[in-house]
Order: structure tokens, then sequence, then C-alpha cells
């Protein structure tokens, strides 16, 4: 199948993740599809595979033109999407979730449908048992499944959204097999990525996205360079950071170990000192959002400890950590940070005022009013939080920060906010910085982290592969660790 | 501002005349279907519950424990939790009042064993309360499920009882057990049908409530963590502390219905003391729109229809469970009306 998508403009609220997306893909080649968290591929095959409805553009397939208003229209016109978390029904067995979707009227005849299956899964090597409940099968089976599931439903197109996540190195072989094969046999495969050596192995072409934009397409044999390049553009130089004193030892991690995320985070062992500005670098979900879990209590380790200003804080909860000085803004500001329906004096009236049995309503009106000047939020103390625009609802979030922290958690605290609101954040938390408070803030954005941070943590798969000084931390070398390209990372 | 005020105005309007209308009109299609005149039966109805001031004092009696149970499930529903239990938690209390009077009446002071009676079903009902709400933050065993299993084991110890330890000398029988001596019946007023210090309570109580929910740190961590319980702990609230006290507010209240059932009411331990006061309280609370002022007015119109329908099987070929479908429908045509409403704001 030949695909054109033309100017492909997609819009949530203000948020412009598609900017004029051109892209071609032939029949018969694997294209890759390239850039780091945000750079919009997630959006771009969505709206290819109809679960979301572009704002404008054209979408053509082998030169007609298509219009999308659901899945099963995609799907009806030969596209079959693999999502990153696996749409399946792990109550059923394999044969009931290949089943489902495809059988029509109500007679099932199980050996026909079985006989079908296991046809294809020879035909690609794949080893399935009809008969397992879904729920004993690895990710790597159940996606060998539904590729095998959305081949029987006639998909011409398949595109695949990180397929090598959290599967086996022998399931990505048998995997990266299969979609030659279908290659081969005229299908047309696009693979979202953002590991270049996947990219490498496996692609044709690729396409580079970043911002919303297409940078750069090429052919294989590709420069990973060049590729790095375009995937996390060229950040503007630093500006020199003031040289401040490093301070005693704060917050330490020996030997931590923890679940949650995609990767988990594993055997970490790291100390941070007074007044540091720390960057944790990294794609989604490779760990840092665990690591600044694991530092504010609000998550446990399986392994190892965390140590605040030198004691052990097993067995500590958060609130815990909280009296102690650790501050944690979770990057989902509504719905981790904020309380929707409740107003602005109320938010003070549960995080900075006296807590009496009778609410001290008129301090918190007092607090809300001088901090919502100090803060220039534009809201009056009687708004709902919902009603305040994302940049508002972070300098609320600031605002509840009780004075001099010992340790500022952040998590993407900028994500979502303009360039001017960010920069106002900034300049406020480096004040604090400089009164000795550490901070530590994950963020997708490179430029943010080489701008601000005295020192860089890039996250891998669960573990730190790279924590060097500003001074040494150039982009170059950030960006291949992100990627899996540090040394010392697999 | 004026104008928005105008148009919320406006919408709440067609929105309670859109809920009347689609459930008046199903109600209407089921009695047709039975065969009856609807509107003679909704005749019926008002001139059986508000037809004489006796009849009114009748509402009224069904009034007061449903706005108690009302008030408590307020504390529930803000926090986020649906205490279905609420119905064994009236039960509980009234066997704990019970308990309470067969030991008081060989002592003597009734005033004094009153007050316990009120105060044991409170704790009892609380208690009761509590039970579901451990097995929901430390069991995580959903409330729901936990409030409906303990409905049946309160049904199951109140029939243990009038069959057995209390049951009437010589015959144990669905009537309940002995009832008890007049000086241990809650004070009424001579020529009133309805106790005023029943009624005074359950203002009382209404007003307490909207004080607590407004005005003190109870209210304030009950609506933060009904809404967003991950960022009330992260501003240092500890949900499971506060559903626990919201379950006891709740059961206690609760309970406080289950002891007027029996001081004021029965006047004994009978297998239906609750009368299905703690479900219908959920529906008042859910027409109310969890809001406190809105519930004086609608535990009425719903003890009125109570009251009303026991006319029907008297006057037309009708059973009395009309009241209920009448009250089902309201709350579905609510909910129904609601989501529409929610849908047209989020596709404006």
């Amino acid at each position: 199948m030949h695909i054109q998508l033309k100017e492909i403009h997609k819009f949530y609220g203000p948020v412009h993740a598609n900017q004029g997306i051109d892209l071609t893909v032939d029949s018969g080649t694997i294209h890759g599809i390239l850039g780091e968290n945000g750079a919009g591929k997630s959006t771009l095959m969505k709206i290819l595979a109809g679960y979301i409805q572009k704002s404008s553009g054209e979408i053509l397939l082998d030169g007609q033109a298509v219009e999308f208003r659901n899945p099963a229209m995609a799907s009806r016109m030969g596209i079959g999407m693999l999502y990153q978390d696996p749409l399946d029904f792990p109550p059923l067995t394999v044969l009931e979730n290949f089943m489902l979707g495809q059988v029509q009227g109500t007679r099932l005849s199980q050996a026909g449908w079985g006989a079908k299956l296991q046809e294809l899964a020879q035909h690609f090597d794949f080893q399935l048992d009809p008969h397992a409940p879904l729920a004993t099968l690895t990710v790597g089976e159940r996606q060998q499944l539904e590729l095998l599931r959305l081949l029987s439903l006639g998909a011409r197109l398949l595109i695949l959204d990180e397929p090598t996540t959290g599967i086996s190195p022998v399931q990505k072989q048998v995997l990266f097999h299969a979609l030659k094969k279908l290659a081969r046999e005229g299908k047309t495969v696009l693979v979202v990525s953002h590991k270049i050596e996947d990219v490498e192995a496996l692609c044709d072409r690729v396409t580079i996205l970043r911002q919303g934009r297409v940078t750069g397409e090429m052919d294989a044999p590709f420069d990973s360079e060049t590729i790095l390049a375009h995937m996390f553009g060229t950040p503007p130089v630093a500006p020199p950071k003031c040289a401040k004193e490093a301070g005693g030892e704060v917050l330490a991690f020996r030997q931590v170990s923890a679940q949650g995320g995609r990767a988990g985070l594993k055997d970490c062992t790291v100390s941070f000192q007074r007044g540091q500005v720390v960057g944790l670098a990294g794609l989604e979900g490779s760990g840092q959002g665990v690591f600044l879990r694991l530092a504010a209590g609000l998550q446990r380790p399986l392994k190892g400890a965390v140590f605040l200003d030198g004691r052990d804080m097993r067995g500590a909860d958060h609130h815990e950590f909280k009296r102690r000085g650790v501050t944690f803004l979770p990057t989902a500001r509504l719905e981790e940070g904020l309380i929707p329906g409740l107003s602005i004096t109320e938010h003070f009236a549960l995080a900075a005022c006296r807590q009496t049995f009778l609410v001290p309503w008129l301090d918190a009106l007092k607090e809300a009013r001088t901090r919502v000047e100090r803060f220039k939020i534009r809201g009056t103390p009687e708004t709902s939080v919902e009603g305040l625009s994302g940049g508002n609802q972070q300098r609320l979030l600031l605002s509840l920060i009780p004075p001099s922290p010992k340790v500022l958690l952040l998590e993407q605290p900028t994500r979502g906010l303009d360039v001017e609101s960010a920069h106002w954040m900034w300049q406020h938390l480096l004040g604090l910085c400089d009164q000795g408070t550490t901070i530590l803030f994950s963020s997708a954005e490179l430029d943010e982290i080489l701008m601000v941070a005295d020192r860089v943590l890039v996250f891998f798969n669960g573990r730190i592969v790279l924590d060097v000084t500003a001074a040494q931390a150039d982009p170059e070398r950030i960006g291949a660790a992100i990627a899996g390209r540090a040394p010392d990372s697999e | 501002m004026q104008r928005a005020k105008g148009i919320e105005v406006k919408s709440v309007v067609v929105q309670v005349a859109a809920t009347l209308a689609l459930a008046f009109s199903f109600t209407t299609v089921v009695v047709l279907l039975s065969g009856e005149p609807p509107l003679a039966a909704y005749g019926h109805i008002v001139a059986g519950s508000v037809g004489s001031w006796l009849k009114v004092a009748q509402v009224l009696r069904v009034w007061v424990p449903l706005v108690l149970c009302s008030c408590g499930l307020l504390y529930t529903f803000q926090i986020g939790l649906w205490n279905i239990g609420v119905e064994g938690q009236v039960i509980l209390g009234a066997i704990a009042a019970t308990a309470v009077l067969r030991w008081g009446a060989a002592v003597g002071a009734p005033t004094g064993i009153l007050s316990l009676s009120l105060l044991a079903a409170m704790g009892c009902g609380g208690l009761w309360a509590l039970a579901a709400g451990i097995l929901k933050t430390r069991g995580g065993v959903n409330e729901i499920f936990a409030g409906l299993g303990l409905n049946f084991v309160a049904v199951g110890i109140i029939l243990w009882l009038i069959f057995g330890p209390w049951k009437r000398p010589g015959i144990a029988s669905m009537s309940g057990t002995e009832p008890f001596a007049r000086e241990l019946w809650l004070p009424t007023v001579a020529g009133w049908r309805i106790s005023p210090y029943a009624l005074a309570a359950a203002l009382g109580v209404l007003v307490l409530t909207w004080w607590t929910l407004k005005y003190t740190r109870v209210g304030l961590a009950c609506r933060a963590i009904g809404r967003n319980p991950h960022a009330s702990f992260l501003l240092g609230l500890r949900p499971d502390r506060w559903m626990l006290v919201a379950m006891m507010l709740a059961g206690g209240l609760a309970g406080l219905a289950g002891a007027y059932q029996v001081l004021a009411v029965y006047h004994r331990l009978i297998p239906a003391i609750s009368s299905n006061y703690g479900y219908l309280s959920l529906l008042v609370v859910m027409l109310a729109n969890y809001r406190w002022v809105w519930i004086p007015p609608i535990a009425f119109f719903f003890a009125a229809l109570n009251v009303g329908s026991i006319q029907l099987p008297m006057m037309l070929q009708m059973d009395s469970s009309l009241a209920g479908v009448i009250q089902g429908s309201l709350v579905l045509a609510t909910l129904v009306v609601h989501g529409w409403a929610r849908r047209r704001q989020r596709a404006s």
C-alpha cells in the first residue's frame, strides 16, 4: 500500500502536536519514524490508524483520498496498528483473542480458526499455544498474536508503535525477521521508535520528527550522527552558570532497585549535594519517573535505601519526607498535583495554613491574595483551579511549595508551558537554589536540561548510563546516551 | 457575570423540567400498563400525603430518618465513597437502641436511658460503617461490596434477635419484640403526631452538617479527597484516615435514624425496622446533587410519596410500590439529564 500524508495538522486545544507533516511511504518498504518524546510520532500514527482525527490535511492511500472517523474504518481500508501497550483481553485465551473482531455471526468454529492461527504462526516462526490464557504470555508473544490478528483481518499497512520496548532480544530478532518477510511480500510497515539501533537494523527509509515537524528524511544506510542532530536539534549555547560551592550531601541512593514505569530502576547508587541543580534526561519511562518518586518517598524501593541528610529513610512515607523538607511536583498538574473543583483559597487552606479544626478561612484568603500577586497567577482566590491555564496552574503549584525546601523534585516541570512561563519558573526556582535548595528535575527537552542544570544524569532502560557535570555535558554525548549509545549501556 | 448567572438559572430550569417530564412519563406508562387511570393515582398520592395536617405529620415521621441518613451520606459522597452499607447501619442503630432500652427497662430513670440508647445507636452505626471503611482502606474491598455484605449480616442479626434471644414470651413472630413501656417512648407533646424533639434534632443535624462541611477541616478534607485523593495526599492529607472519619459520621447518623425508628415510630424492634430508608436516602442525596440545601425538600417529597402511596391499594387496584417506581425513575432521569447536560457542555 502506498501512503501519502499531506500537510497534517493536529491541535490538542492550544497544543500544536503535528505542524504540517508531509510523509510518503512506498509499498513493500519498512519505514521508520524517529523522534524524541513529544515529537508528534504517536499522534501522527494514531491519525493514520483512525484512532484520533486530524485537524486538517489529507491522507491518500494508493492515490485515493480517505477520511477516517474511527479505527474500524481504517481497519476496513487495510490499516492495522499495534499499539505500544497491547490492546488485548488477558482473561481470554490466545485463540479467543485471535478470533475477536474477525468472527461474524453466532457460529464459532474454533477448529477452523485454530488451524488458521497455526498456519499464520508457522509462516512467521512464532510459537503460540492457541489454548494458553493470554495472561500467561510475555509482551513479545502478545505482540506476535496481535500482529497475526491484524494480518488475518487483511491489514496491508502495519503500524508498530515502539515495538521493541519490553520484549527480549530473541523476540526482537523474530519480530524483525517477520517484518522483513512481510515487506518482501508487498506489505507496508511503519515503525515508530526512538531507538536508533532498531531503525538501523530494520528500516529502508526513515523520517525524523522534532517538535511536530519533519526535520529530516534519509535512506539506509544511515549515519547516526546526522540522525541524532535531526532528533535533538542543535541546542543554543548554554549560558555560564554561577559556580556555586557544592555543599554537603543531602540526598543519596544506595543500590536502589524498584519497579514502575516501563523499565523500573535497577541498582542505582548516586548522591546529590546542597544547592545542586540536576537534570534527569532520558526517554519517558526509562527510570527517571520512578527515581523521583523514590526520592519523594511516594514509592518504596524493593532493594537498597534512600538517605536524606544521612538518615536511612526506609519505612518512611511521603509525609515523613515532606516534613524533612522534600517537595515533589508531579507532571500531571491537574491529575496529581491540584484538586479540580477546589478554589485557590481552598488549596492554601489545605497546604499552607494552620491545621486547626476550624479552617482559618480568613488567613487562607489573605495568603491566597498575597501569593496570587507574588506569583503573578492570573486568577482570583475564588477561581477554581481547573479554570486556570497550564502556566498558571504551574505557578500555583510553585506557590504552594513550603518556604526554603531542602530538596525539590520536579517531574517534567515545563511540559505544556509556553516559553515565557517556563522562563519565569526557572528564574524563581534558581532563586531557591541560591538559598541552598537541591533541585532534581526530569525533562524531555535536552535544551532545557543543558540550559539550567549543573549536572546531568541520563537514564536508559532503568539505569543511570551517564552522570556528568554541566561542563562535560555536550549535547551529542547526551543525545547518544539517551538513545542507548553510552559506552556502558548494554 | 450577570448574564452567565441568567443562563445558568435557565439551564437549571430546563434540566428540572426535562427530568420531571422523563420520570413522570415513564411512571404514567407503568400505571397505564397496569390498567389504572394515572391522574387518579397521582391524585390519591397527593391527597394521601398532604391532604390534611394529620397526613403531613405522618410524612414528617418519615422525613426525619431520611434527613438524618441523607446528612450522613453527604460526608461519604463528598469524600467519594458509595456508602451502600447505610441500610445496615440503620439496623445496627436500631438494635443498639433496643438493647439499651431492654436493659434499662428495669433500671428506671427513663430520660437517662433514652439518651444512652441514642448514644449507643450512633456508636454502633458508626462502628458498622467503620467496618466497611476498614475493609475498603486496609483490605482493598470496594466499599459497595463491603457495605452490601454487611447489610446482609445486619439483617441476619436482627432476625436472629427477634426470633431468638429477644422473642416475645411464648411466641416469636415477624411483628417483632415486646413493645416498650410508654415512658421509654421518645417524648412528644400532647396532640402532636410527630415528636417535636425529633423534628428539632433533624433540623439541628442538618445545620450542623452544613456548618461542618463549610467551616471545618472535616468538610475541606472530604471535598479535597473526593475530588483528587492523590493530590490531597501530596498536599498533606491522609485519604485513608479521612475516609474512616467520613464513614463513622455517616454510620453514626444512620444509627440515630435507626434509634428514631425504635423510640418514636415502632416502640419495639421489628425485622423491617429500617423500612429501606437507608437506600432511599442514597436516592435523596443523588437527586439533591449532593447539596445539603436540597435535602429537606427532596426528603419531604420522597416521604410524601411513601406515605401517599399507601392509599393506592385501598382506593385503586394498585400496589403501593408505585412510590418506588416514581422515586427510582426520578433518580435515573436526573442522572440521564445530568449526563446529557455534561455532554453538551463538553461539545460546546
